[in-house]
């Protein structure tokens, strides 16, 4: 049984930049130390982050002993958008995704949900906004080891104070929606790490939230089980086309699941871009060595290679669909000496794709590379 | 030559200790501290305890006045309860508890306090421990939360948590009777403060250990601060809080018990004690045994009712009935023996004449007068040994305890300088073989045992535990080590700490040795093991009283006496660490170490036991603490030291003499493990633990 009741409206034909902006992180700053505040205090540098002079003021912040564990970070997370935070430990990323809970107060800046200032909103109004608008997924999965799977998966239903009837009903077709059907009476110690998850997501979606925070949700599992949850969770995102913000070590991860990705160090956003921009062009050294070994024919899509002009291509040429990689279409030419038909969702033609665009676009990307690594 | 300069700070010891031994004739005051230099610390104390006695026992009166009437109703209740509906009770809970087993004993056990006519007795320490085991776990669990949600808070219990343990129960037994008045409150009142801190420490654990994870889902979900403390904080960290349920249970009933000595209650500690000073211990172990039993009860209940599978597995029976076994079966046979009570007399009282007490106690008396008077050559032969050999020289030195007629030669001077030759040629080999650790053991050891503890200048054992605190822990630990012993020597009770630190010393020593050896062989064998684990947990949850009848049904009363019954109550530790120390040394290292061809013994001595040394020093810091505590219950039976000084203010009310010394025997405990602690630490930090 799928439930498509919580399901948020549907933008998959737009592109994602183009959606309306559902979560705004402006210009966050998260300072540790003996007095963070001091750094904000001032017409210029004050609570709402924006500084003139970011670079220099991460530098002083850090010449007086305090530690930033997020400095200057702003991005917008678009309706429906799966969008990743990606970093190696110590870069911030956790951080930033309990600031955009506000799990961790940030010291200065802006998280603005739907327009408004998620920082200005009173307790009540935060618990409320927690109760019914976000959901999270933790990397150790954060179950209440005296709770059943049931009562687990029911209790941000039980803390809203929904009578036990009701919310274990819902809670029931959470967990059929994740696919523990029979355990609902088992503890979380007697479930593997895949199937804790599982509790973890059904109970994470089971206020029916627009947001959807995903802290390094499948770190802790086995390469395999791995591989199945991401899987899965392809599977319930198109279902239910929830505003992501999922947050992972794993850069192989974040291409196959992102939309779009931000990469941190140290505190700072390197870059943001989709899978294929952050392949293609690196903004730096540090980008280009998490790309150095990425197969470039599974992270390139057609829609990165194409060519709206649709002349010269015969009318019985293969289909394409944009959103498919390389390596998807690759047996597709081996028929076909003109071109492939690029069709969307809806089978209106919206351009061709050649051979030699995407040779074009792979040897381009290994030239950047190597560049980019000799370079470094 | 060159001087390692680990050994400077030792030589520039010894030669101070050189001096002073040098001086000891000449400056008396450096062996024995004048009484002109004592401050009156003892008589300022009871001033103001009189002064605060005066002024607020009303105060004080009204909360034993409150408290009194909880007690007095469950007493009430349990005398009023015909003895069937009782047993059917208690045998339900058990049998929730620890299953068949666990309410065939508790039957038994019930039965034998019927038959053996202590159950009225009973009853009343039933109904003592019934109150005071919830005022503790709950004024506990209040600390707990609060050191748990702040800092400050923290800093202020913490150090009270240390003395709440560490002051023997007798020194305060004394200012609460002054206040709240003579009567049952005062055992509740001491158990309270006795039996609190496990409870506090447990609950702080619990909270500090829920994972943040937890906390943050908790959050997420949309929890209230309540609602994420009561729904999901305490929850977590209820297997740990239920531990210290447990440990504070232990805790009330064992002070229930000691707060006997104060007398009129009509409980089972009393029984214990009247009967032991009378000497008839016939009586006194069938009445010992109740307390023993009663310990282990409500070991097992406690502990068999917060086993969390144990729970799940209940709340998750099918039918009703099977989750409520217990109750219906327990209330029906409960309410069916009361009213079955109506109607046959001996169900509601049992019948005097059904008592065995008398028989069984005078052929229990008869059997120990036979052995003692077939046996009093060994049990005898023993003790002396023990004394002349090893207490009499540790005490007051071979100088005065070698004489002929034990030794077979008296303390010529030819034979004291064969043994300073003997000593420095050791020590100095040990030097040359670069065992330095050994030689310093030696070179300290050689005067000590010449002149006896008695015989050492009092700047000697500052200096010499101010060094090791020193060396341990660095300058803080110093400044209350020597702080500490400094407190015992201006208020006069040197010569008393001295006698409390030999006899705690030789005990250690002792335990250590013997309990060392069987923790080694336990941790080789998993047999051993598994037979000692029960008798360790018996001799952990038996109240201190309970172990002195044996020893002084054989062994009268005296030093060795008192030696012994610390050694029976202080072994567990070491057992315990040392074999847990070796269990749990990494594997790799065993087996590279056994890959390189190391024999069983080398990889014992060369590998385990470096290795373990953090975890068994922690051990050993658990065996002074348990040596300690029984230390001024072996007052009881005759010993002199610290333990002795706050008995006898207990017998005089001397409120500031029982804190006084009272208070030093906590220093002393905390002095030790302060030292222990912070070696401890250190060690393990340098082996990467």
């Amino acid at each position: 049984m799928t439930d498509r009741s919580q399901a948020e409206a549907d933008f998959s034909d737009v592109p994602v930049t183009e959606r309306p902006v559902k979560l705004s992180c402006r210009n966050i700053w998260k300072v540790y130390g003996t007095d963070p505040g001091k750094f904000f205090e001032t017409a210029q540098y004050g609570r709402n982050g924006a500084v003139p002079n970011p670079d220099a003021h991460v530098d002083k912040i850090r010449a007086q002993e305090h530690i930033v564990a997020a400095g200057d970070v702003s991005f917008d997370v678009h309706a429906g958008e799966i969008f990743i935070i990606m970093g190696l430990s110590g870069s911030g990323k956790s951080t930033m995704v309990r600031c955009l809970s506000r799990l961790v107060e940030p010291t200065a800046g802006e998280v603005l949900l739907d327009g408004e200032n998620l920082l200005a909103a009173s307790e009540t109004d935060l618990i409320d906004i927690r109760r019914h608008r976000m959901g999270m997924v933790f990397q150790n999965f954060g179950l209440m080891p005296h709770l059943t799977v049931l009562e687990n998966v029911a209790f941000p239903l039980k803390v809203q104070g929904v009578g036990k009837v009701e919310r274990e009903k819902r809670a029931q077709e959470m967990i059929e929606l994740v696919g523990l059907e029979g355990r609902e009476m088992s503890f979380p110690r007697q479930l593997s790490g895949g199937q804790q998850q599982r509790v973890g997501i059904a109970r994470s979606l089971c206020v029916g939230p627009e947001l959807w925070f995903l802290d390094e949700p499948f770190s802790a599992l086995d390469p395999l089980i791995r591989r199945q949850m991401q899987d899965e969770f392809v599977r319930l995102q198109t279902m239910l086309h929830k505003t992501i913000v999922f947050i992972t070590h794993d850069f192989l991860e974040a291409l196959k699941l992102g939309d779009r990705i931000c990469i941190m160090k140290d505190g700072r956003v390197v870059q943001i871009g989709t899978p294929s921009e952050l392949v293609l062009n690196p903004a730096d050294d540090y980008v280009a060595e998490f790309t150095e070994d990425v197969p470039l024919v599974r992270v390139i899509r057609v829609r990165d290679v194409l060519d709206p002009a649709t002349d010269g291509l015969p009318p019985d040429a293969a289909t394409v669909s944009p959103d498919q990689c390389l390596e998807e279409i690759l047996p597709a030419f081996a028929g076909s000496d003109t071109g492939l038909a690029v069709v969307n969702k809806d089978g209106k033609l919206i351009g061709k794709v050649t051979a030699a665009g995407v040779v074009k676009a792979l040897a381009h990307g290994e030239r950047d590379g190597r560049q980019a690594v000799a370079a470094g | 030559m060159r001087i390692a300069p680990t050994l400077r700070p030792w030589i520039a010891f010894g030669l101070f200790a050189a001096l002073c031994y040098a001086l000891r004739d000449q400056a008396g005051w450096i062996v024995k501290y004048p009484t002109p230099w004592v401050i009156p610390l003892e008589a300022w104390l009871n001033v103001a305890m009189d002064w605060f006695v005066a002024h607020f026992q009303t105060i004080f009166r009204g909360i034993s006045w409150a408290m009194e009437w909880p007690m007095t109703g469950i007493q009430a209740t349990l005398h009023w309860l015909p003895w069937p509906v009782t047993i059917a009770i208690f045998t339900a809970i058990a049998h929730r508890a620890g299953g068949w087993k666990l309410a065939a004993f508790t039957l038994g056990s019930l039965l034998y306090m019927l038959i053996t006519g202590y159950w009225f007795e009973s009853m009343n320490t039933l109904a003592l421990v019934g109150v005071s085991v919830p005022l503790s776990v709950a004024i506990g669990f209040g600390l707990g939360i609060l050191s748990f949600r702040s800092n400050w808070a923290w800093r202020i219990v913490d150090p009270m948590l240390d003395l709440m343990q560490t002051v023997p129960a007798f020194a305060y037994l004394i200012p609460i009777l002054l206040l709240f008045g003579f009567g049952p409150v005062v055992g509740l009142i001491a158990s309270a403060i006795y039996a609190a801190p496990p409870m506090v420490r447990n609950t702080m654990l619990g909270l500090q250990r829920v994972p943040s994870d937890i906390r943050e889902s908790g959050l997420m979900s949309g929890c209230t601060p309540r609602q994420s403390f009561w729904w999901v904080e305490v929850p977590t960290a209820l297997p740990q809080i239920l531990v210290g349920v447990n440990q504070t249970t232990m805790a009330a009933l064992s002070m229930v018990i000691i707060a006997a000595i104060i007398g009129g209650f009509g409980d089972i500690g009393w029984e214990v004690l009247s009967t032991m000073r009378k000497a008839q211990f016939g009586q006194s172990l069938l009445a010992g045994i109740v307390i023993a039993i009663m310990a282990m009860i409500m070991d097992r209940v406690t502990r068999g009712l917060t086993d969390r599978e144990r729970n799940l597995a209940e709340s998750h029976t099918d039918s009703s009935f099977q989750r409520h076994r217990h109750l219906i079966v327990g209330g029906g046979a409960a309410v069916a023996f009361l009213v079955l009570a109506h109607v046959v007399a001996p169900l509601k009282s049992y019948p005097e004449s059904w008592i065995v007490h008398n028989a069984v106690a005078d052929w229990l008396n008869h059997g120990i007068d036979w052995f003692v008077a077939n046996y009093s050559a060994v049990t005898d032969g023993l003790k002396n040994s023990a004394n002349f050999f090893v207490l009499l020289p540790l005490r007051i030195g071979l100088l005065k305890a070698v004489y002929p007629k034990f030794w077979g030669f008296a303390m010529t001077p030819e034979i004291a300088a064969a043994y300073w030759i003997g000593m420095v040629a050791l020590a100095a080999w040990c030097f040359w073989r670069g065992r330095q650790v050994l030689g310093i053991i030696i070179a300290i050891a050689a005067p000590t045992l010449f002149w006896g503890l008695e015989g050492m200048p009092w700047p000697v054992f500052i200096g010499l535990v101010g060094l090791v605190a020193y060396l341990a822990g660095g300058l803080l630990t110093t400044v209350f080590v020597v702080a500490s012993f400094g407190f015992m020597l201006v208020n006069g009770l040197w010569a008393e700490t001295m006698r409390s630190v030999y006899l705690c010393g030789a005990a250690v020593l002792l335990c250590f040795l013997i309990g060392g050896a069987l923790g080694v062989w336990a941790a080789g064998n998993d047999r051993v093991s598994a037979a000692m684990r029960p008798i360790n947990d018996t001799l952990q949850t038996m109240p201190q009283f309970v172990i002195l009848i044996p020893v002084l049904m054989f062994f009268a009363v005296g030093e060795f006496s008192a030696l012994l019954a610390v050694i029976i109550y202080a072994i567990v530790p070491p057992i315990r660490y040392v074999e847990h120390g070796l269990r749990n040394v990494r594997p790799d290292v065993v087996e590279a170490a056994k890959q390189i061809g190391c024999t069983d013994r080398q990889i014992l001595f060369d590998v385990k036991l470096p290795l373990a040394l953090p975890v068994i020093m922690l051990g050993l810091n658990q065996t002074i603490m348990y040596g300690l505590a029984m230390l001024v219950i072996a007052a009881l039976v005759g010993t002199k030291g610290l333990g002795q000084a706050v008995y006898l203010a207990l017998g005089k009310a001397n409120a500031g003499m029982g804190l006084v010394a009272g208070l030093s025997i906590a220093l002393v405990a905390m002095s030790a493990d302060r030292i222990l602690q912070a070696w401890s630490r250190r060690k393990r930090k340098a082996l990467g633990l």
